[in-house]
Formats: C-alpha cells, structure tokens, sequence
C-alpha cells in the first residue's frame, strides 16, 4: 500500500491509501479524485490520464516509460519532460508518499 | 430528408452488429459515422492489436473483426455516412429530425447511439490565441495542400502526420517543424528523411519547445515558441499546423437533454432505451449496473435495443422471435439460397 497524493490544477490536495498492484490511475478513479479522465480505461491508448512529478528525485525513482508512452505524451495537454501516464505508475510500497500533480485539463 | 427506421450513430462493432440484428427483424438503419472509415475505436486505436476475447473468435485484430462485421451486414445494403457527425436532435410527433454537420437529415422514430467515447476530434492547441486562427491558418487537418505554396509553414507535432506533411510541404513552401522532443515517434524512414531535410537546410527542425502563443493582426503574422526553461522565439508563420492526435469527445451528445453520468449514458437493461424515448444507447457510451466494456456487451445491448426499435418502427405489428437457423423470412432478408 502507498500513500498517493494528487493535487489538481487548482491547487486542491487528495490524499489516498493505494493498494499494491493497482495504478495511480486506478486509485484516483476509484477514490474519485477528479482531474485523471482516463477515457481507454488503462490501455496507454488516449494520454487523458496524464500527470505531472515535480519533485526530480521522484520522477528518476519511478519506473521507466516503456515504449510508447511518450509516444502518447506527445499527444497529451501541455506534456513537459516532467509527465507521466498515471495509468503505467503501477503502485507499490516503494511509491509511498508520491505527489502527482493534474495538468490543467486532459482533453 | 432521408425516412428510416433506425439512425445508428457510430460505426465501431456496437453499432456494426446492432445494424445486423435491424436488418435480421426485417428494420432499415443509416449509420453516421464522423471518422472517415467504419471501424470506430477497432480501427482508430488498435487495427493492428489482436483482441482475445470475440466469443468462438480465439484471435483477431480490430481491422479483422471490422472486415466481418461488414461481411456479415452486407446483404442489407445499409447506407454508411462517413465524416460526418450528428449534431441536432428534434422531436415531432413522435419522430425524430436528426440533422448532420454536413447538413443531412433523417426522419426516424428510433436512434441508436453506439458512439464509444464520443467522436474523435483532432487536438488542438492549448492556446486561445490560436482559436481565431482556427480553420483559416491554423489547422489541424489539410484538405488542399495548394494554399501552402510559397508560404511560411510551422507544423509541430512528432507522428507520422507531422513529419509526412513536413517533408511534402518542404518542396514548395518554407517549412519549420517544431516538437517537444528529440525524438520522434514517426516511421524511421520519414524520421530520417527530416533529418537530412533539416541538415541540409531545407527546413528547419527546431526540438524541446511548444506552441505559446499565434500572434497576427487580423491574418496570421507569427507564432511563439516556448522551451520548458522558459526561452522563447518567434518564428513568422503564414500557416501552422497542429499534428498530435486524436482525443475523444462526448460533442453534441451531451445536448441532446439525455441523463448522463460523467461521460456514459444510463440505460434500462431490457431494451437499452434512454430517458428519452426512442432513443437507444449501446457500447462503450452506456452504463448500467454491472456494464462491461467489452465487445462481447455491446453485442448482447445491440440485439436487444434493436428489438425495442421494432416497437416503435412497426408499431401495429407484433415482433416475432425467430431463429436464423430456421426461418425462411430470415433467409430470404440475407439473400440465402437454400
């Protein structure tokens, strides 16, 4: 389990307990933090559920991008070196205490 | 003004095969479609990806599936109508007026909206000084490449649309590519080929900067560019181009007075009917208590809400269940021989 917080382009902050195995995206899905639209459903087929991570030591601890998801980044709002899809930040107890931050709208 | 008895809004598998089941009871549909090629999010996002999970289907790919849902309605030579979108819904006496963006329109007791996500729009710039541009010179798609001859040109983006567009407009305008960074996601070939069109000067490739601002005084003068550490250039552009994709939209849908819970339709699950009579909802675009999105439901709610089109298509007439095994009506609506 980890602890995420999310923080909207508003400035207002979520805080949610994550299981194992789920992605960052799933957890503010099911936790009903808005800001990640997430319109294919995890499939790395839309960039709408495109985050910033700010903090640099985050960002280099978290995995790599696989293949394609910069592809999809160039498709996103405003993506900047700094973004990720939420949907391939699968969550672990290593990702306690991660701060991701919504772009200002995804579509 | 085209009568049917169904308009079918979305030509992906949902509205494929809820057109086959129309035409087995014996209904007529059109089906709209506002990307240029039937298939829906099968061919846009994943042509090439095999799909696992087609009953009796083992293996096949988006373009596969495609090609036999298309077989499979042939023999009802239903009209498709490609690039084009519904926009207006209007209720009179029980019908309904449904107007296209290109200025069609249907008379029909039934719709049935089978539209995925909604309809894939190209994505714009984020920046509001490009709205006024937008269509005159700033575009997102090229339907006369002419308009670009001797002119100043700035595209950004990095897929195959982007790099493609490049290398054919450097032959006769003055082209700068622009994208947000170094590489680029396009076929090798063509990411090749810009880069000796960049070295040898014949455009200029400029990476790690996004769009920031179009500036002009009534015509398009120049457009800014930004780089993440905040330095800028501005680059004189006659046209500029945005290549980066396409993103889903609900669009006109949401005004057409429906429930909606965020971006889905609620349905019942006895015939799909929305909260507007006659109006069907199928697919992805549906919800209802335990909705999955898979291909195989979008099936299952096709049948179904075809069946409650009958109803108000043959008002005086009672549907009559019947199996295509067996009925010689059914047969002779697919053209068997026996």
């Amino acid at each position: 389990m980890a602890k995420i917080k999310y923080i909207e382009f508003n400035g207002t902050e979520h805080e949610a307990d994550i299981a194992n195995g789920l992605s960052v995206m799933e957890g503010a899905i099911q936790n009903d933090i808005p800001g990640i639209d997430a319109d294919c459903g995890g499939g790395m087929s839309c960039a709408t559920c495109h985050v910033y991570i700010k903090d640099d030591e985050w960002f280099k601890k978290l995995p790599e991008k696989e293949m394609g998801e910069d592809d999809m980044l160039d498709q996103a709002f405003e993506p900047k070196s700094n973004s990720r899809l939420s949907c391939q930040l699968i969550v672990s107890d290593d990702l306690n205490g991660l701060t991701v931050y919504m772009p200002e709208k995804q579509v | 003004m085209i009568k049917t008895d169904v308009v079918i809004i979305g030509a992906g598998p949902t509205g494929l095969f809820c057109a086959h089941q129309l035409g087995i009871i014996g209904l007529k549909c059109e089906i709209v479609d506002n990307l240029d090629k039937i298939g829906g999010q099968c061919i846009e996002l994943y042509p090439d990806k095999p799909i696992y999970d087609i009953p009796a289907v083992p293996k096949c790919t988006g373009q596969e599936l495609t090609n036999n849902l298309i077989e499979q309605i042939k023999p009802f030579n239903f009209n498709f109508h490609l690039s084009d979108r519904v926009q207006e819904l209007k209720n009179e006496n029980n019908k309904w007026l449904v107007k296209t963006l290109n200025g069609k329109e249907f008379e029909t007791p039934n719709i049935v909206i089978a539209g995925g996500v909604g309809s894939f729009e190209p994505r714009k710039f984020p920046t509001k000084s490009a709205e006024k541009y937008d269509g005159k010179s700033v575009l997102y798609s090229i339907k006369d490449k002419t308009i670009f001859k001797d002119k100043s040109v700035v595209i950004f983006g990095g897929g195959d649309s982007a790099l493609d567009w490049a290398i054919e407009l450097s032959n006769s305008s003055k082209v700068t590519l622009v994208h947000r960074r170094d590489e680029f996601r396009g076929a090798p070939a063509s990411v090749q080929k810009i880069k000796e069109l960049s070295d040898n000067k014949t455009i200029d490739l400029i990476t790690k900067y996004s769009i920031k601002d179009v500036k002009g005084n009534g015509l398009l003068e120049s457009v800014e560019i930004k780089s993440e550490s905040g330095e800028s250039k501005v680059i004189k552009a006659d046209y500029v181009l945005g290549f980066f994709g396409l993103i889903m939209q609900l669009g006109p849908i949401a005004e057409w007075g429906l429930n909606l819970d965020k971006k889905t339709i609620p349905v019942n699950t006895q015939n799909f009917e929305t909260n507007k009579k006659g109006i069907f909802a199928i697919g992805d675009i549906c919800t209802y208590p335990g909705k999955l999105k898979l291909i195989l439901s979008g099936f299952h709610e096709g049948a179904l809400a075809a069946r409650g089109c009958f109803k108000y298509a043959r008002p005086d007439e009672k549907y009559r269940f019947e199996f295509t095994t067996a009925s010689s009506t059914i047969k002779d609506r697919l053209g068997v021989k026996e």
